[in-house]
């Protein structure tokens, strides 16, 4: 059996997003720039697009620049907020996506960064976030759901305390984006990055909400493209795959995935010295796990035999021989940040390949431990 | 990213387990990514009778501490402590690069067991 469950790295194509791209090669393929009716065609179904992707965050439709993807709209949000000041102070948090943390690591040459803790199930502190507030804070960044152990911070909360001292609000919701409502309207909020392949849509394309007036500077220079804040010949065919996948995105699919996922998550905690990576209440499609004794990447390779896609936090398995910041932040016990696995699902998952992946999985465990010297 | 011999040996490894009745037994870690190591030895006129192992790590460590295992059957412990790193990567058909610190740990841990045996 195949089991794809790494939909936290990317998704498989929606059929109808395919089948929505495809006329845009060859039929449909004007620069939506042109004036002639090739072009105006392109013109119009970017627009389109842009408009669906509006509406599903509560936005209006200049408010949506398309970029290549979540961490080009993380680095023209940081970036495109904080080079309009010669000096100024960040909030972040430290379980960001390396998008938002290295840029914050180049931007600390010149701007001063506070990298907020998390509790155990990672979430951060409101009263640390005031606490951290200065009177030059041009900017705070805090992601919705995070990508390893599917926390989701109280974006309402956060906002409010932005508003309040009028600081610029910025959220990374490449992982919750369709999986989680974000109203704009109803929350204060400036910036949202977004992105296509984590939702059964293409890679290479992904967006930027900015709310309108917020100001920005420009970081890839060219045409007057995006509301002149993005040059480059805009990617019609991926803007039309992106909107088809908000489209058909869908409360009965988000639902189905929080079934299976508390399914799994009761199932596999069975097994003795394992823990669950983040809290209950957590992004429908995310399982992390921890198992004691055992090394991760061992685990992830032996479900791959097993025709099981998944990925680890695990220091071996980076390229820096580092373990998992986030799982790091969370101050997860030495004997368990090696053994961490992320599982996450799709609306493609069933409880069969969940079975399968449950009985392959413990066999794993238990063989790895018996190699180990571990807990014994 | 593994080649076939690896994963034969990491998917099916041959020589692991504890040891009850072990002459000596050494252990060394790898703080670099937090492997742990374990070699058992049952010895007889200077030569390794018996060896296995247990391994927390990765695909690498797991199968770089069963190939050591294998190439350690039957050899005097001077011959033993001369197999380098290189032989079990050779052996192994290349580990990836970000993977060559694996192979010295089975190394270090074979030699602490012989000085853990020298000394008794």
């Amino acid at each position: 059996m195949k089991v794809y469950l790494d939909n936290g790295a990317t998704t498989k194509l929606d059929d109808s997003v395919t089948k929505a791209i495809l006329p845009y090669f060859n039929e449909k393929y004007g620069n939506a720039s042109s004036l002639h009716s090739k072009g105006q065609e392109a013109k119009m179904a970017l627009e389109e697009s842009r408009e669906i992707i509006a509406k599903k965050l509560k936005a209006r439709p200049d408010e949506i620049i398309f970029t290549s993807g979540g961490t080009e709209s993380d680095n023209l949000a940081l970036k495109g907020v904080a080079q309009l000041h010669d000096s100024g102070h960040i909030i972040t948090t430290k379980i960001e996506h390396p998008a938002i943390t290295n840029t914050c690591k180049e931007l600390e040459k010149q701007f001063e960064v506070t990298y907020l803790d998390v509790d155990k199930e990672g979430f951060i502190s409101l009263h640390q976030l005031k606490n951290s507030i200065k009177p030059n804070t041009i900017l705070i960044s805090i992601m919705h759901a995070n990508n390893e152990i599917g926390t989701i911070q109280p974006l309402k909360e956060i906002g409010e305390i932005a508003k309040e001292h009028k600081i610029l609000f910025h959220s990374d919701a490449v992982q919750s984006f369709t999986k989680e409502d974000i109203n704009t309207k109803k929350i204060n909020i400036d910036l949202i990055s977004i992105s296509a392949h984590k939702i059964h849509g293409p890679k290479g394309i992904g967006a930027l909400y900015v709310k309108n007036k917020t100001k920005l500077k420009k970081q890839i220079l060219g045409g007057k493209h995006e509301y002149n804040l993005r040059a480059g010949t805009e990617n019609v065919s991926s803007a039309v795959g992106f909107a088809k996948a908000v489209q058909v995105s869908n409360k009965k699919d988000i639902k189905h995935m929080k079934k299976l996922r508390d399914y799994f998550i009761t199932n596999i905690l069975k097994i003795k010295h394992t823990k669950l990576n983040g809290p209950k209440e957590r992004l429908c499609n995310n399982i992390n796990l921890s198992f004691a004794y055992i090394e991760g990447e061992s685990i992830g390779a032996l479900l791959d035999a097993k025709g099981i896609c998944s990925s680890t936090g695990s220091a071996c398995s980076s390229k820096e021989l580092k373990a998992s910041a986030v799982l790091e932040a969370i101050h997860l016990p030495p004997e368990y940040i090696n053994g961490s696995l992320r599982l996450t699902m799709s609306k493609f998952t069933t409880k069969e390949e969940l079975d399968y992946t449950l009985e392959e999985l413990k066999k794993i465990v238990e063989k790895l431990r018996k190699l180990s010297p571990l807990g014994k | 990213m593994y080649t076939k011999k690896v994963m034969k040996h990491f998917q099916k490894p041959k020589n692991y387990g504890e040891m009850k009745d072990a002459d000596a037994i050494g252990t060394a870690g790898n703080e670099r990514c937090g492997d742990i190591l374990k070699i058992y030895l049952k010895i007889k006129n200077n030569k390794i009778q018996k060896i296995s192992f247990e391994t927390f790590g990765c695909p690498a460590a797991i199968s770089a501490s069963d190939v050591l295992c294998e190439l350690c059957k039957g050899k005097t412990l001077k011959q033993a402590l001369n197999i380098t790193a290189k032989d079990i990567s050779e052996y192994l058909g290349d580990l990836p690069k970000l993977k060559q610190h694996c192979s010295v740990l089975g190394k270090e841990a074979l030699k602490k067991a012989i000085e853990d045996y020298k000394k008794n």
